[in-house]
């Protein structure tokens, strides 16, 4: 998904941009990703099924996390299209192993999780589709320890005043 | 002018506009109240919202503006009697009708009109005169392209003109956006002041395909600030376009941009504006409303003044926010041409030291219209009087749009909806534009226009559940009210006709609407189907465009023969000072 044909300055710059890690949400096939990046590990196959968010990241996890504004999570207040939501997420934390993203008002919570290899960037974008106005949580793991950061995406059918 | 004179004179003493000072207003002519004390190093100019309004107009302010959780009882949202006794303005004094409703229409009899460009431009010319040469800039905060049937046709090309005699050196937008990317760009080139817009920015699509942008590397579809320099002194005037276009208006007209708040890129710049270019003060001109200008003067540092606009609120004073920075000053300037900003800068090396600031009304019966301007409307205008200045009804009462809920002209609008397009119920946007006829005072075509002129006015005839209009009605609720300034999106209710309901406002989405009734008082069925009129959909629609549904209603002379009452019932919200209980 990476291979750049030939330099453009464009391309380049959405890949910047985009994710540092090895994968790139950019269609809008959140499972497809995580699944080839974890070939090496158990597709997490019990927590996509999970319906709360909880549920989703005791499946996943197994453990809680703790909110920490060490986790920036970038997602719209508003979405502009509830069906392509662009959302990141990046982390001053060491040591991270994997980051996931979890849509609380979605039919099944765990939208992406990513495995983080040693040594590389931990950062990652994506586009969820959300249903409708919704919680949406960023979960980091780092040396063994949960880290998250939540934000309210609103889906609104749109109009105005001004 | 006797008489309008001595009432001008009454309220001219007042202490309100000016932090800390009264505004000083001696001598025999009442334009004097335009003397202001000299004060600071750089003067800079600032209209908002305008909407087009070329020739002078009656504007009445909300009498329901209502604020809820930290936002109750705070300006902007206090009206009447709340308002004039927070800003000092006496009761009977020309500024109570400037900025407030209060007694409203015995005023509007004594001191006339308010704005007009031509009026608007002799102030300018006076207040830039006062403080010399290079020591005054002129910023227009947007919606200055939209609001009337000549900007409409012109896709705002007529405005382009007035600005530039005007001489508005910088702007940003919300309407603007609405005539599409080409139209736009069309206006800018003529434009000669500067486009600003620090969050606007290509999608991810668009960057793929190479789309213009200002800036490639960031993707920023504009330039972000312009540097001024004023007198000996730096001034970044940084541009925030609406950051909600794309949602409150139909995607169509931006589909390679994506806006936002975008308060992160927001602090980079300025802290790049600081750093890196030395600037001596930082302003934004913002289209995000004063209640998202508040929160983000909290978040955002680096920022003096903050000069807002987007939700149409009048208020005399700065509003002083604290911040991990400092202190950032945030105003907003009205709407539809009635007012000018001054405000003026006390600047030293690096910083601010102190301000001054006037939200002055444009009385049009106090100022002498510039003639080159008044040449200029005249000949923009000409094209259009035949058509538009036929008297085609009188209404026996005021007409006006502005209130959180509701308001005689678009309980006149639904009417008209439900009555041609044969619906049991109306829905009409909460547009905050749009201006007020007194009773009495005949309508036009261009006066139709001037509450429906936009580039999307088709209008709908569709089926929709009782559980549907509940939910849309949650919605847009929800975009007024929600705790959360950045989750509001500005602007006021949708306007429902043939529909009643309970609102309670501090409720959670989902449960502030309550009680919907059919105009016959029948509830609501949640599942039964109900025939909708509406228009200004983000969908595409099909309809005729509304104007001519309102402009037929009119003329069948039917207009006034409906009882007008607002059908909304508030809950929970008893002694908010946002409400004056009347409309």
């Amino acid at each position: 998904m990476t291979t750049t044909p030939k330099p453009h300055p464009t391309r380049r710059l959405i890949l910047q941009g985009a994710a540092s890690v090895a994968l790139l949400g950019l269609g809008n096939l959140p499972f497809a990703a995580p699944a080839r990046a974890a070939a090496n590990d158990k597709y997490p196959e019990e927590a996509f099924k999970q319906k709360s968010e909880a549920d989703a990241i005791k499946a996943l996890y197994g453990k809680t996390a703790e909110p920490s504004d060490k986790v920036k999570l970038d997602a719209p207040e508003i979405a502009e299209n509830g069906g392509v939501v662009p959302i990141s997420v990046t982390t001053t934390l060491d040591k991270v192993t994997s980051i996931s993203f979890f849509v609380a008002e979605n039919p099944f919570a765990l939208a992406a999780s990513y495995k983080i290899p040693d040594g590389t960037i931990p950062a990652v974008a994506n586009r969820l589709k959300m249903a409708r106005t919704t919680r949406l949580t960023a979960i980091v793991e780092a040396d063994g320890k949960l880290y998250s950061a939540t934000k309210e995406v609103k889906v609104t059918v749109g109009g105005c005043g001004g | 002018m006797g008489i309008r004179r001595r009432d001008f004179l009454k309220g001219a003493g007042l202490a309100a506009a000016t932090l800390g000072l009264p505004r000083l207003a001696r001598g025999t002519d009442t334009a004097s109240i335009y003397d202001l004390e000299r004060f600071g190093n750089a003067r800079i100019l600032h209209i908002t919202d305008t909407h087009a309004q070329l020739n002078p107009v009656y504007f009445r302010e909300p009498s329901v503006n209502i604020g809820i959780g930290e936002m109750a009882g705070r300006p902007p949202h206090l009206v009447g009697r709340a308002f004039l006794e927070r800003f000092g303005i006496r009761p009977d004094s020309a500024d109570a009708y400037a900025f407030t409703c209060f007694e409203f229409e015995k005023s509007a009899g004594r001191f006339g009109k308010l704005g007009g460009f031509a009026h608007l431009k002799t102030l300018v010319d006076r207040l830039r005169a006062d403080v010399g040469e290079r020591r005054s800039l002129l910023v227009d905060g947007g919606d200055l392209w939209q609001g009337t049937g000549l900007a409409n046709a012109m896709q705002g090309r007529d405005m382009v003109e007035v600005a530039n005699l005007l001489g508005i050196e910088a702007m940003t937008g919300h309407w603007e956006f609405t005539y599409g990317e080409q139209a736009l760009r069309d206006n800018l080139e003529r434009f000669k002041g500067e486009f600003l817009a620090q969050n606007v920015f290509l999608t991810e699509e668009a960057a793929f395909n190479d789309a213009p942008a200002f800036d490639k590397a960031t993707g920023r579809v504009f330039k972000p600030s312009v540097i001024k320099e004023i007198g000996s002194h730096r001034v970044a005037i940084i541009g925030q376009a609406f950051p909600y276009v794309p949602i409150a208006h139909p995607k169509k007209f931006t589909p390679d941009w994506t806006f936002g708040i975008r308060e992160e890129e927001l602090q980079k710049h300025v802290d790049a504006l600081r750093g890196t270019d030395k600037v001596d003060a930082v302003i934004l001109l913002s289209h995000n409303g004063m209640d998202v200008d508040l929160k983000l003067a909290s978040r955002v540092t680096g920022i003096d003044v903050i000069l807002g606009g987007h939700t149409h609120d009048a208020v005399p004073q700065p509003i002083a926010v604290k911040n991990a920075g400092g202190t950032t000053l945030v105003t907003n300037a009205g709407s539809n041409g009635k007012f000018l900003a001054v405000l003026d800068l006390a600047i030293d090396k690096g910083k601010v030291s102190d301000v001054h600031y006037h939200l002055l009304p444009v009385y049009s019966e106090l100022l002498k219209p510039d003639p080159a301007m008044a040449e200029l409307i005249g000949r923009l205008r000409a094209p259009h009087v035949t058509d538009w200045s036929a008297k085609i009804a009188t209404p026996d009462r005021l007409l006006y749009r502005r209130g959180n809920f509701s308001g005689p002209m678009d309980e006149l609008i639904c009417t008209a909806l439900r009555t041609e397009l044969d619906a049991e119920i109306a829905l009409s946007p909460g547009f905050r534009w749009g201006v007020t006829a007194l009773s009495g005072q005949a309508l036009t075509m261009e006066d139709v226009l001037a509450e429906t002129a936009i580039t999307y006015p088709e209008t709908y005839v569709q089926e929709m559940t009782g559980a549907q209009i509940k939910d849309v009605l949650e919605d847009v609720c929800d975009n007024l009210f929600n705790a959360d300034p950045y989750y509001q999106q500005g602007g006021d209710m949708v306007r429902a006709g043939g529909l009643s309901y309970t609102c309670t406002p501090d409720a959670a989405i989902g449960s502030r609407i309550s009680e919907l009734r059919l105009g016959n008082g029948k509830a609501l069925n949640a599942s039964h189907r109900y025939k909708i009129a509406g228009w200004a959909s983000v969908n595409d629609q099909r309809g005729a465009p509304v104007w001519d549904v309102v402009g037929k209603y009119l003329r069948s002379g039917r207009m006034l023969q409906e009882r007008l009452g607002s059908g909304v019932m508030l809950k929970g919200v008893d002694g908010n000072p946002g409400i004056a209980g009347q409309g």
